[in-house]
C-alpha cells in the first residue's frame, strides 16, 4: 500500500507535482497516466525519497521510504533512467544491491533468469541494448521479492515478446497480493494490464478510478484519457 | 539477522561495487607501478649517500597520489554519471551512512595499496642503488616512520578525492578541483606565501611525510617555509579529507539525486 498525501514539488518556477493525494492498493495493477511532463516520474522519485518534497509526504505501508528497515525487501522500483554503471556486469550490479540489504546471493541468479538475462549476466552492462537495460532494471526491482513494486515506463524499449512478458508479470505480481504501481504512455497497454488508474495533468490529480469506470461512456480508454487531459497537455506536436 | 540494514551491509555493497570495475584495478596497479618505477629511477640518479635516500626512494609517491585521488573522485562521480546513485540510495536511503561505508571501503583498499607501494618502492630502490651508495634500512632513525606514513598519504588523498567527488558530482569538474587544489595551487602559493605553502597537500607529502628528518633550509632560511613534522602533516591531510567528506555527506543528504 502506497499513500501519497498533499505531495508537492517545485523546480524553480515549475510546479512538477501539485498537492497530489492518492492511494495505491495491493492486489491490483494500478496504472499511472498523464501527458509528458505531468509529473509521473517526479512523483515516483518523491515516493522513493530520491527527491525531497516541498510539502506533503508519501508513505509505504505507513512509513516513509527512508525509515524502511530493508528497503529492497519492501519496495522494488524501476525508474525511467538507467541506474547502473556501464563498466559493471549485470551480475555484479545485482550482487552489490543484494549485499546492501542482506539478500541471499542465490537470488541474483534467480532474478537474472526471470528477466532472461542469464546469458548476458557477465558482460559489461554498458553494452546492453535499451531493452536489456530495462530488463536489468526489472531484475533489480524484483531482487528483494518486495510487496510493493513501482515501474516507470517498464515496456520502454522492449520487443513484443518483452511487452507481453511485462504485462503478464505485472498481473501475476498483483494476483499474489502485491501493490503494483506502473506508469505508461501506452493507454492501450494499460487497458490490458491495469485495473485501477491514477491520472494526473500538470502535477494535479485528474482521476483516481478504475479502468472500467473511466472507459464507460467513451469509445475507448484512449478517448476517455484525451477528454480528461485535453486542457492539461503542455507539450503538443503541430497537427499534420 | 539484524533488525535493519547498517554499515556492515552497505560496506559489503560498496566493496562489491569497487572491485567489480576493471578501472579500479588498473588504476591501483598503475599507482603502485608508477610509484616504484619513479622511485627506482630517482634512486639510480642518486650519486652518493649524502642526501635523504629514503626521500628519494619515495619520490614516485607525489605523481602516484594523483591517480589515487582521481580514483577517489571517480568512485563517487561515477555513481552520478551512470545513474547508479539512484539504485544505491534506494538500497540504503540513509545517505550519510552510504558515504561512510564508501569511505571505509575505499580508505582500506587505498591504505593497503599505498603501504604496499611505499614499502616496495623503498626496498626496490635499496636493491638498485649505484655501487658505493649505501641503502637505508628501516631500523635507522625516521626511516620506518617515513615509509609507513607516506603509504598512508595515498589513502588520505584518495579520501579527499572521494569527498570532492561527493561535493562536485561531475567527474571532469571534480578532477579539475582536485588537481588544482593539490598540485597547481601548491606551485603558486609556494612562490607567493611561504607560511601557507607548508599546508599544501603535495608539499606535506614531499617534505613532511616522506622525509626521515625535517627539511631544513640551510643558509636560505628567509625564502624557505617551515615544513610541518611528519605527524602534524599527517594530521593536516586527515583534516582535509574529513572536511571534504563531511561537506560531501552533508550535501548528499540535502540534495536531490
Ligand atoms: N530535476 C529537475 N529539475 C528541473 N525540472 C524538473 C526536474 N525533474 C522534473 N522537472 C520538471 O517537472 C515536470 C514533471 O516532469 P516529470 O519527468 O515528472 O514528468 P513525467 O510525467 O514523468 O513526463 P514523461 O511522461 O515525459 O516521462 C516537467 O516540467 C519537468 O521539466
Ligand atoms: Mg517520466
Amino acid at each position: 500500500m502506497i499513500d501519497v498525501r498533499n505531495l508537492t514539488r517545485r523546480y524553480g518556477p515549475t510546479v512538477a507535482v501539485d498537492a497530489l493525494s492518492f492511494d495505491v492498493r495491493p492486489g491490483v495493477v494500478t496504472g499511472f497516466l498523464g501527458p509528458n511532463g505531468s509529473g509521473k516520474s517526479t512523483t515516483m522519485r518523491l515516493i522513493l525519497g530520491l527527491d525531497r518534497p516541498d510539502a506533503g509526504q508519501a508513505r509505504i505501508g505507513g512509513r516513509r521510504y527512508r525509515d524502511l528497515a530493508w528497503p529492497l525487501r519492501e519496495v522494488g522500483a524501476l525508474l525511467e533512467a538507467k541506474a547502473f554503471h556501464p563498466g559493471r556486469s549485470a551480475r555484479a550490479h545485482l550482487a552489490a544491491l543484494a549485499a546492501g540489504n542482506a539478500i541471499p546471493r542465490a537470488r541474483v541468479d534467480e532474478v537474472l533468469d526471470m528477466v532472461g538475462l542469464t546469458g548476458a549476466a557477465g558482460r559489461r552492462a554498458g553494452k546492453f541494448s535499451l531493452g536489456m537495460g530495462q530488463r536489468l532494471g526489472m531484475a533489480a526491482a524484483l531482487l528483494g521479492d518486495p510487496a510493493v513494486l513501482m515501474f516507470d515506463e517498464p515496456v520502454n524499449g522492449l520487443d513484443p515478446e518483452g511487452v507481453r512478458w511485462i504485462r503478464n508479470l505485472l498481473k501475476s505480481l498483483a494476483a499474489q497480493g502485491r501493490t503494483v504501481f506502473v506508469s505508461s504512455h501506452l493507454i492501450s497497454e494499460m487497458a490490458l494490464t491495469a485495473e485501477r488508474l491514477v491520472v494526473i495533468g500538470r502535477g494535479r490529480l485528474l482521476a483516481d478510478t478504475t479502468v472500467a469506470e473511466l472507459s464507460a461512456g467513451a469509445e475507448s480508454l484512449e478517448d476517455a484519457f484525451f477528454r480528461l487531459t485535453s486542457d492539461e497537455i503542455e507539450y503538443r506536436g503541430a497537427p499534420s | 539477522m539484524t533488525a535493519r540494514y547498517g554499515l556492515a551491509q552497505v560496506a559489503r555493497m560498496e566493496w562489491i561495487k569497487l572491485r567489480s570495475l576493471r578501472s579500479t584495478w588498473w588504476t591501483l596497479i598503475l599507482t603502485a607501478a608508477g610509484t616504484v618505477g619513479i622511485g627506482v629511477a630517482v634512486g639510480l640518479n642518486t650519486p652518493n649517500s649524502g642526501g635523504d635516500i629514503t626521500n628519494n626512494a619515495l619520490a614516485g609517491v607525489v605523481p602516484g597520489l594523483l591517480l589515487t585521488g582521481v580514483l577517489g573522485v571517480l568512485t563517487m562521480t561515477g555513481e552520478y554519471s551512470s545513474g547508479t546513485i539512484r539504485a544505491t540510495l534506494a538500497t540504503a536511503p540513509r545517505r550519510p551512512l552510504v558515504l561512510v561505508a564508501k569511505a571505509a571501503v575505499f580508505g582500506a583498499v587505498t591504505l593497503v595499496v599505498g603501504e604496499a607501494a611505499a614499502f616496495i618502492a623503498f626496498f626496490a630502490v635499496g636493491a638498485t642503488l649505484r655501487a658505493g651508495v649505501t641503502a637505508p634500512t628501516l631500523g635507522q632513525p625516521g626511516v620506518l616512520r617515513a615509509v609507513a606514513v607516506t603509504g598512508a598519504g595515498f589513502c588520505l588523498i584518495g579520501l579527499l578525492g572521494l569527498g570532492l567527488g561527493a561535493i562536485v558530482r561531475h567527474s571532469a569538474a571534480a578532477v579539475g578541483v582536485l588537481v588544482a587544489g593539490v598540485y597547481v595551487a601548491a606551485q603558486f602559493i609556494g612562490i607567493m606565501a611561504h607560511g601557507v605553502a607548508s599546508y599544501m597537500p603535495i608539499l606535506i607529502v614531499a617534505n613532511s611525510l616522506s622525509t626521515t628528518m625535517p627539511v631544513t633550509c640551510g643558509t636560505d632560511a628567509a625564502s624557505c617555509p617551515d615544513f610541518l613534522s611528519a605527524w602534524a602533516g599527517l594530521g593536516v591531510l586527515s583534516l582535509y579529507a574529513v572536511i571534504a567528506l563531511t561537506l560531501g555527506g552533508w550535501l548528499l543528504a540535502r540534495r536531490d539525486t
